[in-house]
């Protein structure tokens, strides 16, 4: 095995070493051409990174430039840590979702904990306190023993960090499938408050200016397949040796205080945190936006191992730190601030005017790249892309159209599906409520938290249902936006924007990159309709394992306004004699479908179809009617369709019961999920008034206080079942698939 | 009876947030000379005397004991121990 001081810039030409760290010949070429000479090892290794689709989206780059990612409310969109949103009164909403899959996969626990940390990184890097976390999880199927652990091991890792940092988890979802097996998806969002006027950017502006490292030594975390390069590497070194990134909560609410009173400084430039790619990303970036360069000394890193090579010090991971820029002279203020927390800010550089990328280590350069090369002049691709075989397939199918012979028995049975299940085992180990302005905790359609000081509340989810995007990738991202909007409808609030965590398999593949393609219009379509643009997000590529691609999944993030506390609504029924409404006709949709999953064992045909013009017309009419306080509870109809939907509004108060009346085909009327349907309860007095709002609601029944679940169609029962004993099968659910043998 | 003595650390390069905080205790309480500390765990197991105990215990390790991603095991085996 090579050595690294051995790999000189013709050893890595000659017997090409980039191809290990992810480039391509052609690649290589270009950065010949940029450095008009061969990169050295840690140049190359800087080019890796920086051109990896997590830094550069250079094969999604095509596909995001379509999103749409302005709007009257968007104070920053796409291209800092995270995106800002206007909320009013000087204030902005601040929020973002990241990946954390592959790291995941190998050590569940550190891999959620380090994606918590570093989701968290990104909303305070702005200036912004960060209020509240939501996780949205991807699993295989829960009958094998290493789905059970990770599930496990990942709740662990998410509670073990969010709880002590101090930030409550307040939402999110899970779903099963088999092909999420070998690859689990977790992707954190977080969302935080800011004083527009305190808003910071990732900018080194100001030649001369000091560049401050900030929070954690940096160590050997999280360089994998470059190893080779860590002395001489030995079956022996390899056992001994981790390069899992281990997340230290603690040391964040340091960063985090300590950050946040830097802010208030005039004398700090730019503040960036250290995510991906650590040093280099968060450096080449700051420079390259504030159009200057940046030069840093790598023996001034604090460093957590002994004899590590510039190369590694560059590409390392190690979690908690921040890179600041400072004006120059006023360095000392800014570091007593992080020195009141315990914490080392360490001078490591300063602002060139050259726009120069130079590093120096033990007295020579070891790297002297155009700062713009790596940031802005990464390569783009445009991939071919191919209509998969399965889906002409699926579009020339017959309507599935199954027959429920027992619709109470269906009903048990779905609701006790780990997708439609209770997660209160999982939520139930997150703190929830730390900072005490969590006003619906996780269990309703959507988490709220109220400003302090104001009347209003946020309202925030993720959603995506990944099962309509593989059967139809344009209507399944349609869905996935509008179905984000609808919970955030449901609690009161006005949806405002959006951020994207797109999780697919690789590329590379013509038909993977077709539904890359597809999801992405679909997304783009709907959020334009529905005016919530795309303000951040993340890519995440490659999640196969024995090359399988998981279903595409982009995981939508949404946050909404509530402009008054008043608004807030829960999906719960209330009070018994309450009509019952249901909004939208139901049609036999059933592609895709949890009832298809349970009767057939896997999914086909097409997706439900949606149409954004109701859409959006049936969103801004219930809004109306929430905000004019004619709804006592609403909630949005997903999985499982009517029957689950009305079973969930039932589980808060076990003593209330609904009498409900259903038309046509059973199967149809209670177990399809056509899209853009609500179930609303609304006072009996307010009938008039609510009917004049939403034209196309329909009353199919009331709230009852008897206990039961009765469902009748022309006089005949059609199910009956007491609500504290269904409520019982999905609660145990989730525990009870956990405990029982693989 | 057998006593086996387990030993369980953190590999080489993976942070330790809990040795870091000891050892930031012991600093201010005076202790200078410490560098740096690492926490591992400590086990005793008392088992049955049985062919292929050793086996057994390194799937305990890997399986349960340790985390083999981040974790290092080693023990040692005490022979003739009545409890």
């Amino acid at each position: 095995m090579l050595q690294a001081p051995e790999i000189t810039p013709e050893l890595i030409e000659q017997d090409k070493v980039y191809h290990e760290m992810g480039l391509t010949d052609q690649e290589y070429q270009s950065v010949k051409k940029i450095l008009g000479r061969r990169p050295n090892f840690t140049e190359i290794g800087i080019f890796s990174v920086m051109w990896s689709e997590h830094c550069s989206y250079k094969t999604s780059k095509p596909l995001l430039r379509k999103f749409p990612t302005e709007g009257p409310q968007v104070i920053q969109g796409p291209g800092e840590g995270a995106g800002v949103v206007d909320i009013g009164d000087g204030q902005a909403v601040v929020f973002k979702v990241e990946s954390h899959n592959h790291p995941s996969a190998v050590e569940p626990y550190q891999g959620a904990a380090t994606g918590v940390g570093g989701i968290i990184r990104d909303i305070f890097s702005m200036g912004a306190r960060p209020i509240a976390v939501l996780n949205s999880l991807r699993f295989g199927n829960l009958t094998s023993g290493r789905v059970k652990y990770l599930l496990e091991e990942i709740v662990h890792g998410i509670a073990g960090y969010g709880n002590c940092v101090g930030v409550p988890t307040v939402g999110g979802e899970i779903q099963f499938d088999a092909c999420y097996e070998g690859n689990p998806l977790v992707n954190a969002m977080c969302v935080g408050i800011i004083d527009q006027k305190d808003m910071q950017k990732g900018i080194a502006a100001g030649i001369g200016n000091t560049v401050l490292y900030v929070g954690s030594k940096t160590g050997r975390d999280g360089i994998h397949g470059a190893t080779f390069a860590s002395e001489d590497l030995t079956e022996d070194s390899e056992s001994r040796r981790s390069n899992v990134q281990v997340g230290d909560p603690f040391m964040e609410k340091l960063l985090i205080e300590a950050c946040l009173e830097v802010i208030h400084s005039e004398h700090l430039v730019g503040m960036q945190d250290m995510g991906a790619a650590g040093l280099t990303s968060s450096a080449s970036e700051m420079a390259s936006k504030a159009g200057t360069g940046m030069e840093m000394n790598l023996d001034l890193i604090p460093q957590r191992e002994q004899g590590m090579t510039a190369y590694e010090m560059m590409l390392s991971e190690s979690q908690e730190r921040m890179l600041l820029v400072v004006k120059q002279g006023h360095e000392q203020e800014i570091i007593d601030v992080f020195e009141k927390y315990g914490l080392e800010a360490v001078a490591v550089g300063h602002v060139i005017e050259e726009k120069q990328f130079r590093l120096l280590h033990k007295g020579e350069v070891v790297t002297d790249i155009p700062v713009d090369s790596l940031a802005e002049d990464a390569p783009v691709y445009h991939k071919p892309s191919k209509v998969p075989a399965y889906f002409e397939i699926f579009q020339q199918m017959e309507e599935y159209e199954p027959n429920v012979t027992d619709p109470g028995e269906m009903l048990r049975t779905l609701l006790q599906q780990p997708t439609i299940a209770s997660k209160e085992y999982v939520y139930d180990q997150y703190d929830s409520m730390v900072q005490t302005n969590t006003v619906l905790a996780p269990g309703s359609d959507a988490a709220v938290l109220r400003v302090r000081g104001f009347d209003k509340a946020l309202a925030m989810t993720t959603d995506c249902n990944s099962r309509y995007i593989y059967l139809d990738p344009e209507t399944g991202g349609k869905i996935a936006v509008a179905e984000a909007a609808r919970n955030i409808v449901c609690s009161g609030a006005k949806p405002l924007a959006l951020t994207d965590g797109l999780n697919f398999g690789n590329p590379d593949k013509p038909e993977n990159f077709w539904q890359m393609e597809k999801s992405v219009d679909g997304m783009s379509a709907a959020s334009l309709r529905l005016n919530t643009p795309v303000i951040s997000g993340n890519v995440s590529l490659y999640n196969e394992s024995n090359g399988q691609a998981i279903f595409p999944t982009p995981i939508v993030g949404m946050v909404g306004l509530h402009d008054s506390l008043e608004h807030i609504t829960t999906s719960f029924f209330k009070n018994e004699g309450d009509l019952i409404y249901l909004i939208g006709e139901t049609k036999p949709e059933f592609g895709g479908s949890e009832l298809q999953n349970v009767l057939e064992g896997k999914y086909f045909g097409k997706a439900p179809m949606i149409d954004l013009e109701v859409e959006a017309t049936r969103q801004e009419a219930l809004l109306t009617a929430i905000q004019t306080g004619l709804v006592v509870s609403a909630h949005d109809l997903a999985e499982g369709g009517l029957a689950v939907a009305l079973a969930e509004s039932l589980f808060s108060q076990l003593s209330f019961g609904c009498a409900v009346e259903v038309t046509g085909d059973n199967t149809t009327a209670l177990f399809s999920e056509t899209q853009s349907r609500f179930l609303v309860s609304v006072k009996k007095e307010n009938q008039a008034q609510f009917e004049q709002i939403i034209k196309d609601a329909t009353v199919i029944g009331n709230v009852t206080n008897t206990g039961q679940l009765i469902v009748k169609n022309d006089n005949q029962f059609v199910i009956k079942e007491e609500v504290a004993y269904i409520q019982a099968l999905w609660k145990g659910a989730l525990p009870c698939l956990l405990k029982s043998k693989a | 009876m057998k006593k086996i003595m387990i030993h369980i650390t953190l590999k080489e390069g993976v942070l330790d947030p809990q040795g870091k905080a000891v050892q930031g205790s012991l600093n201010t309480l005076g202790y200078d000379a410490v560098q740096e500390v690492r926490v591992g765990k400590y086990m005793e197991l008392f088992v049955e005397e049985s062919a292929d105990i050793e086996q057994q215990i390194e799937d305990m390790c890997a399986k349960l004991l340790a985390n083999p991603v981040i974790e290092n095991y080693q023990y040692t085996v005490e022979e003739g121990v009545t409890q």
